[in-house]
């Protein structure tokens, strides 16, 4: 293996390769070549950074300068200066915004100071498409032990420990979820992955599976096995191409590695994982439709019970998650369930990812711990509002959310006050509106989406449809 | 409806390639929705007759092959442009002014949403969110996003498309 001297992390999400970051990458390889630095700096394409207000986003290792707003003619400049010379490209690091002054690594941006990243721990670290990047930070590893210990009930105990809730929205207890479904005996069983993440304005999902798909590959591994499934879907939208990509080459790999298979790590667990696509319906979300929607039907809810637990794909005992609940599950195994539940609020535990976005400063992913209060994350991550005007409110929790104005700034952000302030979670897009912002076109805005995207079955949704 | 003279009326070569996705996944009705998919990358749009003939292969109605097809957004039954426009109409564009760039669109089109030029070089259709929110508002001309776009800038890109011709 070669013995680089520096490394060049170049952001990869949809946002960045939008913004040409894969010409920025070509260039650099080019230049490199011509300098004959090949063999002592490595190019790396990772998930996304987060602070994609900046993008493309270009880091260098080992010092953890961070360029903002990279273009491809500033490559030369970055290598002749940055990795030549030494000396770090003042004009392409991030300005704080109070001082004026050049801040060249990220930690000390106000936009990263209060985040704490779980789920997406590896996004911008690592390189997706290499398993080998993902097992040298423990990777597999949470996996590997869950096995060895051979016990299904005590993985699920912790996991009920650790207070993790559903990050797809509606907050229901990850660990008494498995134990539903393990309880049901049945000759074959279903783990299930919604990645159809249909909020408008919410993006972490797809940054997840883009930036770091191994993970949700192990969670789901360790989460078949217990339940006591062999078989795993991931339901995932048609409209993330670059997505589904790097999940197809992260399960190809994880099966060369005897990682997906037969006998896992050596023991009688077979676990594999297939894919299907969505093609476009907000209602398949919703776990009853998108179990219809996995079997080739219209994706049309039906009532509850029987449960997907009891009855799901196929008919068979089935159990759906979110990308983001299943990127926490590894860590809450490797780290333990006391360190988790240390994290958030009584009721609500560990961080959330939200995708900050709208008349705001700072558009970006963000990881809060739960409890950071919204003045929080829209005027010290977020930076405020954007061309210093005032705010008007904060959408949360999707379509079917709600609006918050400046009383509920102050409230900390968890599943309980947020449904208490008259919005939810929802699956974490928080959109920021300023004074200019009419709230009557917003919400015709979200009533055209609800009636469009309605399944019909409820009477008022459907007079609205055809009145 | 006759099913044979609609049979005719389609290319044979589209007709073989339809049937070789169908076996591709068994003809398994459970299929049904990857076999749409595919279908749709390699035609561009799902037809009536399309739909019949997967029906036919399927062993399922064609009524409900029709039913998925409407359900699903992503699917469509009317060919798209050379060059297809979609505008992001998620709460984040929406905020920063993605309706006047759509605007903006069907004014320098002449197309309404959902509708295709009639020399058949733009389509133009809105879409729930690019996932691209820190370059609001977007709009994806053939593939590629353009972002941080003002009303001002849509003559200009769609000229540089009508010049490729």
């Amino acid at each position: 293996m070669a013995n680089y001297k520096y490394h060049i992390l170049l952001c990869g999400g949809t946002g960045c390769t939008a913004s040409e970051s894969p010409k920025i990458k070509e260039n650099f390889i080019q230049l490199l070549a011509e300098k004959n630095l090949t063999d002592d700096v490595q190019v790396v394409t990772t998930g996304c950074f987060g602070f994609c207000e900046k993008g493309p986003i270009v880091k260098i290792l080992p010092d953890n300068t961070f360029y903002t707003q990279v273009k491809p003619e500033d490559c030369r400049e970055i290598i002749d200066e940055h990795i030549i010379k030494g000396r770090k490209v003042q004009r392409l690091l991030y300005e704080n915004p109070e001082d004026n002054k050049h801040i060249s690594d990220s930690k000390h941006m106000g936009f990263y100071k209060k985040q704490m990243r779980i789920a997406l721990r590896n996004c911008g670290f690592i390189d997706p498409e290499n398993i080998d990047e993902y097992i040298a930070r423990d990777g597999y590893k949470a996996l590997a032990s869950v096995l060895e210990q051979n016990d299904p009930k005590a993985t699920i105990d912790l996991i009920k420990k650790s207070g993790l809730r559903g990050r797809g929205g509606a907050g229901f207890p990850t660990g008494l979820k498995w134990e539903l479904c393990a309880k049901n005996a049945a000759d074959q069983k279903y783990i299930i992955c919604n990645a159809d993440e249909g909020d408008p304005g919410a993006f972490m999902d797809r940054s997840i599976l883009e930036g770091d798909p191994h993970s949700i590959i192990e969670a789901m591994a360790i989460g078949g096995f217990c339940i006591g499934a062999t078989i795993g879907l991931v339901y995932i939208r048609a409209e993330y191409p670059l997505a589904i990509h790097r999940l197809q080459i992260a399960i190809n790999q994880a099966r060369e590695y005897g990682l997906l298979g037969k006998n896992i790590f050596g023991t009688d667990f077979d676990f594999d994982i297939i894919l299907r696509y969505g093609a476009g319906a907000f209602v398949c979300g919703e776990e009853t439709a998108l179990i219809h929607s996995m079997e080739g039907l219209r994706g049309e809810p039906t009532f509850k019970p029987p449960f997907p637990a009891v009855e799901g794909y196929l008919k068979k005992p089935s159990n759906v998650n979110n990308v983001e609940t299943y990127a926490n599950i590894p860590v809450i195994i490797n780290k333990g369930w006391e360190w988790f539940s240390s994290i958030g609020t009584e009721k609500s535990k560990g961080t959330k990812v939200f995708a900050l976005a709208g008349q705001i400063n700072n558009v970006g992913l963000i990881e809060v711990p739960m409890g950071i209060t919204l003045r929080e994350v829209i005027y010290e991550i977020g930076g405020g509002i954007k061309g210093g005007k005032k705010f008007k409110a904060v959408q949360t929790g999707g379509p079917s959310g709600g609006c918050l104005t400046e009383k509920f700034l102050d409230t900390p952000i968890d599943y309980d006050n947020l449904v208490a302030a008259g919005s939810m979670m929802g699956s974490g897009g928080m959109i920021v509106m300023d004074e200019t912002s009419c709230m009557v076109s917003v919400a015709k805005f979200y009533l055209d989406f609800t009636v469009e995207e309605s399944c019909g079955k409820c009477r008022q949704q459907a007079s609205v449809r055809n009145p | 409806m006759d099913n044979k003279k609609i049979i005719i009326k389609m290319k044979p070569e589209v007709r073989e390639k339809v049937i070789e996705i169908c076996n591709n996944f068994d003809n398994n009705p459970g299929e049904l929705i990857n076999v749409l998919h595919q279908t749709q990358d390699f035609l561009g749009y799902l037809p009536a007759e399309v739909q019949e003939l997967i029906a036919e292969r399927l062993h399922m109605p064609t009524a409900k092959v029709y039913g998925v097809v409407s359900f699903y957004a992503f699917f469509t039954m009317t060919p798209k442009g050379k060059y297809p426009v979609s505008v992001c109409m998620g709460t984040a564009c929406y905020v920063r002014g993605g309706e006047k760039i759509l605007d903006a669109f069907k004014k320098e089109l002449g197309v309404e949403v959902g509708q295709t030029d009639a020399n058949g070089l733009f389509s133009l259709t809105s879409l729930r969110c690019v996932g691209a929110c820190g370059l609001a508002p977007v709009a994806l001309v053939d593939g590629k996003v353009f972002g941080r776009l003002a009303p001002a800038m849509i003559k200009d890109i769609v000229k540089e498309y009508r010049e490729k011709e």
